[in-house]
């Protein structure tokens, strides 16, 4: 029996970025706030020290900072009628733990989403005609539009400090950005990083082959910055240990850099951690959150009463506690009905490594940042005629090594053998001289009827509740999509002088032991219609309208960029919903 | 600051008028409220643990000597680098498999293993311990069977090579083992501790690192980031600094 807590305000349940973003707004509105988190709390002085935190076995290879699974996993398929296994190991993604979330360990690229990915189905069906579409394939528009979020994607880049160059200020087009991207109402905060050797020459042959690269925008800071919260951050050192890791430098944008020095001396702010939320309560009804139940390290049961429920952990953690706490119907794809777990997508990425001269380029490829690089956004998106290819969807493709920790970037050209003198020979001809794009091809994955989430029957977690179980495959035109863009970046790679390539297609089977991104997307995503989507356009529950849900898992089907960003800027504009309209007049912000 | 919160609700009012507090649910729990400032302790953090001098923790002496003639062979020595035995390689394997990686420390090992495709990871319920512990052990008698009665450790290296390409190949079979799946894991985790920090027992006195040219640990390259194909004039440091500067090298056995 789980023991009863003071009521608050309100419970937020995992303070990552879209938690901390809420709770200082809500604070800042008054409100009586308590965070609930499942890990430790982390900070850069005691736990990403600069003396350790240069450790590939311990963070990359070892994974210490993200989530165990033996405290949570899933269970994955590929094909409906195939039976599910857990994943006993994490690959093709990492789910975060602990204060901070993802935030932790990220790299910080800052991409907006184009205009037409908000309103994708319409766009598309428009351009192309409905039957361009696959038959199983079940986008829809997001129910918000670019220029209705494009303030929040400001706030956002301005609290992170975001290094960039401007593309589009205000509809004027500008050199040496992002030519595609939508509007901006001013420039970034910071000046781009400036760009190590191999991204500079990317750079260099892109613009030969007619191509417009620019920096990739980023959350590792060019320069100190004083953020909106009174919040100073230091240069980015290059020192390449961004992703997989923690910044000891105050560098890289992170609710700890940003925001959780200030919202931790709030009076009306208490968080807890190391405490799991394992079901958001609700009276008789089923419409009206009561707050949560939590169970701590010792495994004691606690329950938070609240009145407004904040629901901001990981976007497929999101889904999985909406199963378990029954509210929203769960989605089934033999009938596509149901609003949770519908849409689950993640992110289609590939590379291509290029080996050069070791006599003529020394790339001292260590020197890197989670964000540094330059990139093309020619194939994103629409931003090219899909009408003769056959497939829809795209992603920026760019030269983004984030560093060369030598574990995972001792690379040697096709032909070498794996072992031996031959091996170790070529890591000392070409560890200097290899280019590593890491997700060099960042395609999007769009939503298939038969890709979704849902409760496994048969593994459970260490409380003894069901996993959540994935089904996910790499459809036709995602394999069509990443074939076509992988082609034309291994083609910028060849021009930088490469004398081989090592070029990589992500093909089905969706493979789980490999890893793409963390970008897993949808599961709880938002709409106008709340036949297809389990919140509105407020990221409000269609069922609890004092339940909101935050983060990718709002995502309709992903775009061809990172999601942070748009993570961010919708937690700022469900903020800004809760405090100018909910708050005077609790209920459904939208009628169902 | 941060002080232990008790769960009990009376207790907020308290916790308010501090300037922070931190309370712990029960005894067993590592769950902290926390409120008013950051929570910070001197000395707080979570260092690296370095693998230790001494003799083998997890391998049996004869493991061990077939461990580091493995070693030598995916990583033979040369006049400029020494080999995966000398480097520490299967010291660090050593001190792995006796630690978390072996005991599948934080992994989901929950019953049923069921077998599965390719693409839904291993499903094994041994893990790395039983895998090297019944490898090693069918390495040597493929090589008693096929070699005259020598284990591996004593073949000369041409015929450890040989083993080595057939095992790689699928042509040796080894009994009541996979060894193919077992070469890939040895592969897999000498090279690792090869170009890992010298505190985990391999890459010893930053061997692997001098030779690749990875200048390890430096933390700062914001004077080198725009001097574009000139090489970075300075040599390898670890998390422990430089082996010379220092008395007590880890890792080395």
């Amino acid at each position: 029996m789980a023991r009863i807590l003071p009521k608050k305000d309100v419970v937020i349940i995992g303070l990552g970025w879209t938690g901390a973003v809420m709770a200082q707004e809500l604070t800042d509105e008054g409100l009586d706030v308590i965070a609930i988190e499942r890990g430790p709390w982390r900070d850069a002085p005691t736990d990403f020290p600069p003396s350790q935190m240069q450790d590939e076995l311990r963070y990359r290879v070892r994974h210490e900072l993200f989530l165990r699974p033996d405290q949570l996993t899933f269970t994955f398929r590929n094909k409906v009628d195939q039976q599910a296994l857990p994943i006993r190991n994490w690959g093709a993604f990492m789910p975060p733990n602990g204060v901070g979330g993802g935030g932790v360990h990220w790299n910080a690229e800052m991409w907006r989403f184009l205009p037409s990915d908000f309103v994708l189905k319409t766009h598309l069906t428009q351009r192309y005609g409905a039957n361009f579409l696959p038959a199983d394939m079940t986008i829809q528009d997001w129910g918000i539009t670019y220029d209705e979020l494009e303030p929040y994607y400001d706030r956002f880049e301005y609290l992170c400090g975001t290094s960039g160059t401007a593309g589009n200020l205000r509809g004027q087009i500008m050199e040496g950005g992002n030519p595609f991207e939508g509007a901006r109402s001013r420039d970034y905060p910071t000046k781009a990083q400036p760009q190590p050797f191999s991204h500079t020459l990317f750079g260099k042959a892109a613009r030969e082959l007619g191509y417009k690269p620019f920096p990739q925008p980023s959350g590792n800071l060019s320069t100190a910055y004083t953020n909106p919260l009174g919040l100073r951050m230091g240069p980015c050192t290059y020192c390449g240990f961004c992703e997989w890791f923690g910044c000891s430098n105050y560098s890289k944008a992170s609710p700890q850099t940003t925001i959780l020095p200030v919202l931790v001396r709030k009076s009306n702010f208490t968080a807890r951690d190391n405490s799991e939320v394992v079901k958001i309560n609700t009276d008789k009804s089923g419409k009206h959150a009561t707050g949560v139940t939590f169970v701590d390290s010792s495994g004691e049961a606690w329950e938070q009463p609240a009145d407004l429920v904040i629901l901001s952990a990981f976007s497929v953690f999101n889904a999985q506690l909406m199963l378990h706490s029954g509210i929203g119907q769960p989605y089934d794809p033999a009938t596509g009905e149901g609003r949770i777990g519908r849409n689950f997508t993640h992110q289609t990425i590939s590379s291509v490594n290029g080996f050069f001269d070791h006599t003529k380029f020394n790339f001292n490829p260590f020197i890197g940042s989670g964000s540094i690089g330059m990139c093309i956004d020619e194939f994103n998106g629409d931003n090219f005629d899909h009408g003769p290819l056959g497939f829809v969807g795209g992603g920026y493709v760019g030269q983004v090594q984030t560093g060369a920790r030598p574990i995972e970037s001792a690379l040697t050209p096709s032909g070498t053998p794996k072992w031996g003198a031959g091996w170790k020979t070529a890591i000392k001809d070409n560890y200097l001289s290899t280019v590593k794009p890491g997700t060099g091809v960042h395609g999007s994955f769009y939503a298939y009827r038969d890709i979704y989430l849902d409760l496994d029957p048969l593994y459970k977690d260490r409380f003894g509740r069901p996993l959540m179980r994935m089904t996910i495959d790499i459809k036709e035109n995602e394999a069509k999509q990443n074939r076509f863009l992988t082609d034309k970046f291994a083609e910028i790679i060849k021009a930088m002088g490469a004398t081989s390539l090592a070029k990589t297609y992500r093909t089905a089977p969706y493979d789980s032991t490999t890893y793409q991104t963390t970008h897993l997307n949808g599961g709880v995503i938002m709409g106008a219609d709340p036949k297809t989507s389990a919140v509105n356009r407020y990221l409000q529950s269609w069922d609890v309208s004092n339940l909101f849900v935050l983060g990718a898992s709002a995502f309709p089907q992903n775009a061809g960029y990172n999601p942070t960003l748009t993570v961010g800027a919708l937690a700022y504009w469900a903020a800004d919903a809760i405090r100018s309209q909910y708050l005077k007049n609790p209920g459904p912000l939208v009628d169902a | 600051m941060e002080t232990r919160l008790g769960p009990v609700a009376s207790r907020r009012s308290v916790l308010l008028s501090t300037a922070a507090l931190v309370i712990a649910t029960s005894p067993r729990s590592t769950a902290r409220t926390i409120a008013g400032a950051l929570p910070w302790d001197p000395n707080g953090g979570n260092p690296p643990v370095a693998a230790k001098l001494g003799p083998w923790e997890f391998f049996t002496p004869e493991e061990g000597r077939a461990m580091e003639a493995l070693a030598d062979r995916i990583i033979p020595p040369d006049p400029q680098t020494p080999g995966g035995k000398d480097s520490g390689c299967a010291v660090f394997v050593d001190r792995q498999l006796a630690g978390a990686y072996g005991a599948q420390e934080g992994l989901y090992v929950r019953p049923p293993f069921i077998a599965g495709s390719k693409s839904q990871g291993s499903q094994s319920e041994g893990g790395p311990r039983k895998e090297y512990r019944e490898g090693l052990a069918a390495l040597d008698r493929a090589c008693q069977v096929r070699e005259g009665g020598k284990r591996f450790a004593d073949l000369a290296d041409d015929r450890k090579d040989q083993i080595l390409k057939d095992l790689e190949e699928g042509t040796l079979r080894m009994e009541g083992v996979d060894g193919k799946s077992f070469f890939a894991l040895a592969i897999k985790d000498i090279q690792t501790g090869f170009l890992a920090d010298p505190i985990y027992g391999g890459n010893r006195d930053m061997a692997a690192w001098k030779m690749i040219g990875y200048p390890g640990a430096r933390y700062n390259y914001l004077d080198w980031v725009g001097r574009h194909n000139e090489p970075y004039p300075l040599p390898p440091v670890s998390m422990t600094g430089r082996a010379e500067w220092t008395s007590n090298n880890s890792g080395a056995k």
